[in-house]
């Protein structure tokens, strides 16, 4: 059974999405929504973690054996101005789809298993992941004309 | 004559629920003034949202006092402080600016409109040129007229084409406009002034009335003081004048005020006292409240709140069971943590219990400044004119044929820029231009320091028009000598919809001008023109302005169709004024039907928590059709928290003397006599604890900077502290830091982008002992 690759896969991509929002909200700093949401958003990815460690517990984890390319990496660094932020955004975009789309296959799985538990996990997590997604898109499409036509 | 400074909400005229207010005319006139020789000018009062009716005495030319229209609806002939003494005597003041300035080799030099205009035209045009519209900032006030806010969005949006554009309403009364936007699906305010006439019960949420609309509470007193007193409670960290009189005085700690609201609307829904029918047929959403808030019983939140449980419980049954409960909600809400998900928890109990649309059954999510809801319907804040949808393109292709330009002019991309941003913006150097009317940003905006720094900068032009050389006038490029209220024409919107037709009473001095004309002026300039090569500004008087505006408005919830300035000679008439409606329309949504329709919403809503926008695909799928929406958001905790180095909570707000930055009012020698300096507002205990007494200097120091101020101690709740808003550097030699605005920090609600005035962690330290007495001015606040 791989679903504990994929529980594992989106603890670690949660965490590595929790550790970028933190690291946009630092590296941005100026941009006061941008460092407010951030953290706001960094915290909810870290109760996701939190609500997924009993079904963690219960089905084990597997890192060892979780091929390479699965791994989902944060962000290195921010960048800085206008530009940056904009990259950093989309950066971030890709994190959260992907955990988005975790969690679409390990609730497939959930329903296969019949398991309620995990399916109560799930249902949570959902709406919250779409809500970061659109929240990053709302603020990238008000940053990047600005970004793009006008920065100095 | 009264002395409205020692009593500043004046003789008390009870009345009786359901009967009529009666009249009682206040008036003031400059001393050894004959009143059979002065001629009366219609107009209304500019200095707080209410919107009073008055006439302005003129005589030789000059403005030389004021009276109440008794057949106004609004304020029955009274008139506050503000009105009696500041809204006439600021016009003759010495230091009016008469003429143009101009930046030359670091200072402000004398010039005239045709240099003036000739530099500010020269810079406007070579930015577009080189760099494009985006360049562009245009930050304007709540204290202009509808045709000068309307002239000024058209320019914006369909001549230059940037989505830089804010007011200072951004700092009043944004989440008003946002919170009826969620709940209701379109700007515009459900109740009226009369149902505080009708009303059984009154909740004022973070809405210190008997400061900020003091003719407002005089007629919420004489309910209280007439025969059958409506219940009052009050929601305010401080033991404001309203909050003793109240029944249930709810002391909410600063910053969750969204957490209380929640167990209120729990504890509504757990007793069952709503009304099932008209939740089923009248909003949408009912599910998704139950459950968020299922988590907030009153003894959940009691601690974090700072108020006991029973009394939670005592309101939500007080609401639940009352016959008719008017509901206002202002700054106390806007400008603190999760300002819209707060405040759009009024709008759902009210909806909750279908009180909505019937006598003494209102919402008023007030406004602060008189001219702020034009601002906001006329497209000169982050709005489209007519309370348009940016996302809605057909809305836009409506704006498009009215104007006759290109829709993809008009930026639409986006909601327009939020005055926070088109200042980090100019900070970061993409705005190169910005042009600010009739507001004083380098004392209204948070983090003093960094605003002055950005309007300071030299890549920045600035352009401000004003009446006074304010703190903001001193760092600008060019300065344009503005007209002020009774020297031009205009009409305004007060909280409750009613329009007042304000005349010119007497010519500007020198040579200022009126907002309109730089306008009017700037665009013959620019050369804006439409699609066919005609002037984009096709008038140059208020009139005409007017008369484009009103077809901007046609078919839309704002509709000014049926009104006229000939119409309004004969006193307000509320909106929607149309065939519809002759007369206006004195509440909305009796029928239950709501502007949420497609093609009708003026938004498509976002997620209360982060300001995630709805997309038009998803609002389609929610088929809200005609529904109110039952908006929720769970309570997290704020960036504002108190620390052992900064632990007190700052809430800084308007007083009853004063009105922004007193560049009017601090020329009325009454109301400058009354409050001519700051203080701090320190709580009985804080005092005792910090050992602090009355009069003594503290320093108060917040992350951001620190001011030194005379304390005051009040009954405030234990760890908040409140420092006036008003006071700037104009009329100071001392170069001490005194405005309020050097503690708060730039931060701002996710949905209206408001920013958290009522939320600095500061602290304190004696720096010298006082005499023992306090300082003057707060004396209405504590209810003296």
């Amino acid at each position: 059974m791989h679903l504990p690759v994929y529980l594992g896969l989106l603890d670690s991509g949660e965490q590595a999405l929790a550790d970028s929002f933190d690291l946009v909200a630092e590296g941005h700093g100026d941009e006061p929504d941008v460092r407010q949401l951030c953290r706001t958003l960094a915290a909810q990815c870290r109760e996701r973690v939190a609500a997924l460690r009993p079904v963690l517990d219960r089905y084990g984890e597997k890192p060892a054996a979780e091929p390479e390319r699965l791994h989902a990496e944060a962000l290195p660094a921010a960048r800085t101005g206008a530009v940056g932020l904009l990259r950093d955004l989309q950066d971030l975009v890709l994190l959260a789809t992907l955990v988005d789309s975790s969690w679409t296959v390990v609730c497939q799985a959930a329903q296969g298993l019949r398991d309620r538990e995990l399916l109560a996990v799930v249902c949570q997590a959902q709406p919250q992941v779409s809500n970061q997604l659109a929240w990053l898109t709302t603020r990238i499409k008000s940053a990047a004309p600005q970004a793009l036509l006008a920065a100095a | 004559m009264d002395d409205r400074i020692a009593d500043v909400w004046g003789r008390r005229t009870p009345y009786r629920g359901g009967g009529h207010w009666p009249v009682r005319e206040d008036s003031h006139l400059a001393d050894g003034v004959d009143p059979r020789r002065v001629q009366w000018v219609p107009s209304a009062c500019v200095l707080c949202s209410n919107g009073c009716g008055c006439d302005i005495a003129v005589l030789d030319g000059r403005m030389v006092g004021v009276r109440g229209r008794v057949r106004d609806r609004v304020n029955h002939g009274r008139l506050g402080p503000k009105g009696l003494y500041g809204s006439w005597q600021a016009q003759s003041s010495p230091d009016r600016l008469t003429v143009p300035l101009l930046r030359q080799g670091g200072r402000l030099v004398e010039t005239d409109w045709d240099t003036a205009m000739d530099r500010i035209a020269a810079v406007s045009r070579a930015l577009l040129d080189d760099k494009g519209p985006l360049s562009h900032g245009f930050y304007t006030s709540g204290q202009l007229f509808l045709e000068e806010y309307y002239t000024l969005a058209v320019i914006g949006k369909a001549g230059l084409g940037t989505p830089h554009m804010d007011g200072n309403t951004r700092l009043c009364t944004a989440t008003s406009a946002a919170a009826l936007k969620e709940s209701f699906g379109c700007d515009g305010q459900p109740g009226s002034y009369t149902d505080v006439d009708h009303a059984d019960a009154i909740f004022l949420y973070g809405h210190n009335v008997a400061e900020t609309q003091t003719v407002l509470w005089s007629r919420i007193l004489d309910r209280i003081e007439g025969p059958d007193r409506p219940r009052i409670v009050c929601v305010d960290p401080r033991r404001t004048a309203v909050a003793q009189a109240a029944d249930l005085h709810l002391p909410v700690r600063p910053g969750t005020n969204l957490a209380l609201l929640n167990a209120i609307v729990h504890e509504l829904i757990a007793a069952d006292l709503i009304d099932h029918d008209y939740v089923r047929d009248h909003t949408s959403g009912f599910a998704q409240l139950r459950d968020t808030v299922a988590s907030y019983g009153a003894d959940n939140v009691a601690e974090l709140c700072g108020v006991p449980a029973d009394d939670i419980r005592r309101a939500a049954h007080l609401f639940g069971t009352t016959g008719r409960v008017l509901s206002t909600v202002l700054q106390g809400f806007y400008q603190s943590h999760q300002a819209t998900a707060a405040s759009c928890q009024v709008n759902n109990l009210h909806l909750l219990r279908g009180m909505l649309g019937r006598p003494g059954c209102g919402v008023l999510q007030m406004n602060g400044q008189p001219t702020a809801e034009n601002t906001r319907e006329c497209g000169a804040d982050g709005d489209l004119p007519g309370f348009r949808n940016w996302a809605d393109e057909e809305h836009i292709a409506q704006l498009a044929k009215l104007w006759n330009v290109d829709p993809l002019v008009i930026p639409h991309w986006s909601p327009p820029t939020h005055a926070m941003q088109i200042f980090r913006y100019a900070e970061q150097g993409s705005i190169r231009l910005l042009w600010i009317s009739g507001t004083n940003p380098a004392v209204s905006l948070p983090d003093l320091a960094r605003i002055r720094a950005v309007l300071g900068d030299e890549k920045l032009f600035v352009i401000v028009s004003d009446c006074f050389l304010t703190e903001t006038a001193q760092l600008a490029d060019v300065v344009l000598p503005a007209a002020m209220w009774g020297e031009k024409t205009g009409t305004f919107t007060n909280t409750d919809r009613s329009v007042h037709l304000s005349l010119k009473a007497v010519d500007p001095p020198g040579q200022a001008r009126s907002d309109l004309d730089a306008f009017c002026e700037y665009a013959r300039r620019m050369d804006l023109r439409d699609r066919d090569g005609a002037p984009l500004i096709g008038w140059s008087d208020p009139e005409g302005a007017f008369a484009a505006w009103r077809e901007c408005s046609r078919g839309r919830p704002c509709d000014y169709t049926g009104l006229s300035y000939q119409r309004l000679r004969h006193g307000p008439v509320q909106w929607p004024c149309n065939d519809e409606h002759p007369d206006g329309q004195e509440r909305l949504y009796g029928d239950g039907v709501f502007p949420t329709a497609l093609g009708r919403c003026e938004e498509f809503g976002h997620d209360l928590l982060t300001g995630a926008a709805v997309t038009p695909e998803q609002y389609r799928a929610l088929r809200i059709d005609g529904r109110a929406r039952l908006r929720a958001a769970d309570y997290v905790p704020g960036e504002h928290t108190t620390t052992e180095e900064h632990p007190l909570l700052l809430t800084t707000g308007r007083t009853a003397y004063h009105f922004h930055t007193r560049t009017k009012t601090a020329r009325a020698p009454e109301l400058n006599r009354a409050a001519p300096r700051p203080w701090v507002e320190v709580s009985a205990a804080d005092a005792r604890r910090l050992d602090l007494r009355e009069g003594d200097t503290v320093r108060v120091e917040s992350a951001t900077g620190h001011v030194d101020l005379p304390v005051r101690v009040t009954d405030a709740r234990p760890g908040t502290v409140f420092i006036p808003f008003h006071y700037g550097y104009w009329d100071t030699d001392s170069t001490e830091p005194r405005a309020a605005n050097e503690l708060t920090a730039t931060a701002w609600d996710p949905v209206s982008k408001q920013p958290h005035f009522k939320l600095a962690a500061v602290r304190l330290t004696l720096l010298a002992r006082g005499d023992q007495s306090a300082p003057p001015g707060g004396d209405a606040a504590i209810g003296v």
